[in-house]
């Protein structure tokens, strides 16, 4: 096992040098940069500003300088932000993000599992019928209608919860986003979960369990559920990866400062630091789920092991 | 027992909770300010949007302000004189301008500031606002020291600025955000940390306690500011809100006590809905379409004027921005005291007179039904902008016009325009960066950068240079640029469609939001009932 997860992160590092030279060269290709903007800047104050930001240097020598800045941690500035590093900005984003997107999973893994169940073991009768209506209206419904939904009922006409804002991360403040964000995984998550029960009740080892005339609870909490729970763990994985690294729709319409908006607000700015940092922190989030995904699968399913 | 105890303290200190808030002697008085964009920077000289100007002009004074009105004010200069030729300004600096660490601010911290703006290692977007000085464009490009740029410390309550030339919009440049001064002590001892809360030393009405990245900017009021006394509001936030819909709704709940646009597409409803919150007037700004003046077949006056005429500015207005923008017939927009902007000749007339003229025009240099005219209009990605432009495309079908449009992000509009490269009309857009129609005509001129429509006429040249040598002479000269503005409205070196207004919603229970053609709001003139 200490030897498979030696060998999966160094395997990671190829991987990210990939992304990042791939990421650090498209965007650039993208016309325009950072210092065009509607007010146009005169020749003379444009080169200063590339010249302060080391952007009048041949541009296998910015990717060098890039490179060797990164394996030192350091992102470099912001072009936007000039007050920010883009370090600065991604620890103070992912201070939001992190434990909204966390929130969010859970509940959609609560939530949408014991749903799941719930249908699976009523299935193709009205419960079943009940789950699955939800999950569909819950993954059709885009974001960013359920959104301002949210914050019309519970911020202006019931006053439960602040239309916007973060509030330093209050619980209150968090309870619409996190509503946002969880329903349409809570939707995902019922679906599989539905299916993987109905064919997990339909095996070998459940039959044998049944005979051998063991309570309902426990062949569907300790037995089935094992089994049918591994799609699950392998959709979660990406799922965290996406949710822990913000949306932009939930954090432009609740007013959240996550990092989510970043990953368009830089592309559409040039603002090409931050455009890198966003593709590091994806890409590592991505990696590092995975991991975890292969992790817990050794864990839940006796069947596999990393030798 | 336990439990009745825990409950009697419970209510009691309900009671003393509830009453701490309730007592509004002792209760904070707090701004909650909407925005519609977060500031890229607290440092004045690194400033590029006007989001910035509303944070800065809390932080910082300059050497001259504007009111509540927007009307020049006394700022750390209490006084100052103009030498006869009008190139030489001495300011004398107020004795109680003091800085939030309680130093005073003197001469020489406008002498640093200055040559930090213009020091290209500044990298400053906005240093030509101080070009007028001398030598400030060469320090800027280089050719020459900082040290040369003409600002002098007479004494430490006297400053010295020599101008290149007359300027006589030079005061009102002083009150951009870029003319700031900043603390030299305090950027020698902590260097790029020097802008973060809580150790940003500035000399405005507040002072910066808190910047979380698109959650909030918090400013605490500066006891040391020299009319500290006279600042009702105790704590600013800046409260960015990039989403419109939301923002109304943060208003509605109270979260946000003024916000700085509005969903116009829901401005009939707003009204409805909101009354005299809403305010919507004119704001100094200029919505226009650069149209190639040097390739065929745009280099023809005659055929812009045309397409200039046949446009309906008033469908465009009402129909397209929901009279959240005025009809446009000048490149000045009104609003400037003492100007009067040059019109198109065809603003008079009706639109269906204007239609009926542009297709004469047409018929006569050959263009009909067998050979029509092909145009391209090139916008920046918006949906106020895309609706604008099939509207003009439809306008213009009947005449024989064809359009065609296309649409590229900002970066790439822009980056497009400025290498000049190919296109026939593309959307462009001025924002006043100071109250003289110098702002908007300097943009035509052969050299300006921003001249998109590559506009080069050697009668509008001489008439701007004329209007510059009469600098001493504010009457003549706005006459003289009421001239230059005339040759390049009837020239049509670009295409004026619209006039900027500002809109804002504003809680009743704010006083001193005072509506003006610049938008600017000091919360230092602002008070909460």
């Amino acid at each position: 096992m200490f030897f498979y997860l030696l060998r999966r992160l160094l395997t990671a590092i190829p991987t990210m040098f990939v992304i990042v030279t791939i990421a650090f060269f498209l965007i650039r290709v993208a016309p325009g940069g950072p210092f065009n903007q509607e007010r146009g800047l005169s020749p003379e104050i444009k080169a200063n500003l590339e010249a302060q930001f080391g952007l009048n240097d041949p541009l296998w020598l910015q990717y060098w300088n890039y490179l060797k800045n990164l394996l030192h941690g350091d992102f470099g500035p912001s072009y936007n932000l000039p007050d920010f590093t883009v370090a600065e900005l991604f620890s103070e984003g992912l201070k939001v993000s992190i434990p909204l997107g966390l929130s969010a999973l859970i509940v959609a893994l609560l939530l949408g599992g014991t749903l799941g169940i719930i249908a699976a073991l009523n299935q193709n009768k009205s419960g079943d019928y009940a789950v699955i209506a939800v999950a569909t209206a819950g993954s059709t419904i885009p974001t960013f209608v359920i959104a301002p939904i949210i914050q019309l009922l519970f911020g202006l006409t019931w006053k439960l919860l602040p239309v916007g804002g973060w509030g330093g991360g209050a619980f209150i403040n968090m309870v619409g986003p996190v509503l946002t964000l969880a329903l349409p995984q809570m939707a995902i998550v019922a679906r599989l979960m539905r299916g993987s029960m109905i064919e997990s009740l339909r095996s070998h080892h459940i039959r044998t369990a049944r005979a051998m005339g063991l309570s309902d609870w426990s062949v569907v909490v300790k037995h089935a559920l094992r089994g049918a729970v591994l799609p699950i763990v392998s959709y979660a994985g990406p799922a965290a990866a996406a949710l822990l690294t913000g949306s932009i729709v939930v954090e432009t319409i609740f007013a959240i400062p996550g990092v989510g908006r970043y990953f368009v607000q830089a592309a559409l700015n040039r603002d090409y630091t931050l455009v890198m940092g966003t593709v590091v922190v994806i890409a590592l989030f991505t990696i590092v789920f995975n991991l975890i995904v292969d992790i817990m699968y050794a864990v839940v399913d006796p069947r596999v092991r990393y030798d | 027992m336990h439990k009745f105890l825990r409950a009697t303290m419970l209510a009691t200190s309900l009671v003393v909770a509830g009453g701490a808030f309730m007592t509004p002697a002792i209760a904070e008085v707090i701004y909650n300010r909407g925005s519609a964009a977060e500031p890229e920077t607290v440092d004045p000289h690194k400033t590029s949007t006007v989001y910035e100007a509303h944070v800065l002009r809390d932080l910082f004074e300059g050497l001259v302000m504007q009111d509540a009105k927007a009307e020049l004010i006394p700022g750390v200069a209490e006084s100052w004189t103009v030498s006869d030729d009008g190139k030489t300004y001495t300011f004398k600096l107020r004795e109680n301008a003091t800085w939030s660490d309680g130093s005073p601010v003197t001469a020489e911290d406008f002498v640093y500031s200055f040559r930090r703006l213009e020091d290209p290692a500044t990298g400053a977007e906005y240093a030509s606002m101080l070009y007028p000085i001398a030598n400030a464009e060469e320090v800027n490009s280089g050719k020459a020291k900082p040290e040369d740029l003409g600002v002098k410390a007479v004494d430490a309550r006297t400053l010295e600025v020599t101008l290149k030339a007359p300027t006589p919009y030079f005061l009102e440049m002083l009150t951009h955000q870029a003319a700031y001064p900043v603390n030299k002590a305090a950027i020698d001892s902590m260097g790029a940390d020097w802008i973060k809360p809580g150790k940003l030393v500035s000399n405005g009405a507040f002072t910066l306690a808190e910047w979380v990245p698109n959650d909030h900017i918090k400013m605490v009021k500066n006891p040391k500011f020299h009319d500290a006394a006279n600042v009702k509001i105790d704590v600013v936030n800046f409260i960015p809100t990039e989403d419109r819909s939301s923002a109304m709704k943060r208003f509605e709940a109270g979260e946000l006590d003024s916000y700085d646009d509005l969903p116009t597409e829901q401005l009939t409803d707003l009204k409805a809905k909101f009354g005299d919150q809403i305010r919507v007037a004119p704001y100094l700004g200029t919505y226009y379409y650069a149209i190639k003046t040097d390739k065929a077949p745009w280099d023809n006056v005659e055929l812009r004027n045309a397409v200039s005429m046949a446009i309906d500015r008033d469908f465009l207005a009402e129909k397209v921005w929901n009279n959240s923008m005025f009809p446009g017939y000048s490149m000045v927009p009104p609003g400037i005291q003492g100007y009067t902007s040059a019109a198109a000749t065809f603003a008079d007339k009706s639109q269906i007179d204007r239609e009926d003229e542009a297709k004469k025009i047409l018929e006569k240099l050959g263009y009909g039904p067998d050979k029509p005219l092909k145009m391209e209009i090139r916008y920046n990605t918006s949906e106020n902008h895309k609706n604008t432009a099939v509207a003009i495309q439809e306008q213009l079908k009947p005449l024989g016009i064809e359009i065609s449009l296309l649409n590229t992000d900002t970066k790439t509009h822009y980056a497009h325009l400025e290498q000049k490269g190919d296109y026939d009309v593309a959307r462009a857009g001025w924002i006043a960066d100071y109250q003289d129609p110098e702002t908007f005509l300097g943009i035509s001129v052969k050299a300006s950068g921003n001249n998109y429509s590559s506009y080069n006429s050697p009668k509008f040249e001489e008439a701007m240079a004329k209007a510059a040598a009469a600098g001493g002479n504010p009457e003549e000269r706005f006459k003289l640029l009421g001239e230059a503005e005339r040759i390049l409205v009837d020239e049509v070196g670009n295409i004026p469609l619209l006039h900027y207004s500002f809109h804002n919603i504003v809680s009743p229970k704010l006083v001193g939001f005072e509506d003006n053609v610049m938008d600017v709001h000091p919360s230092r003139f602002i008070s909460k009932s």
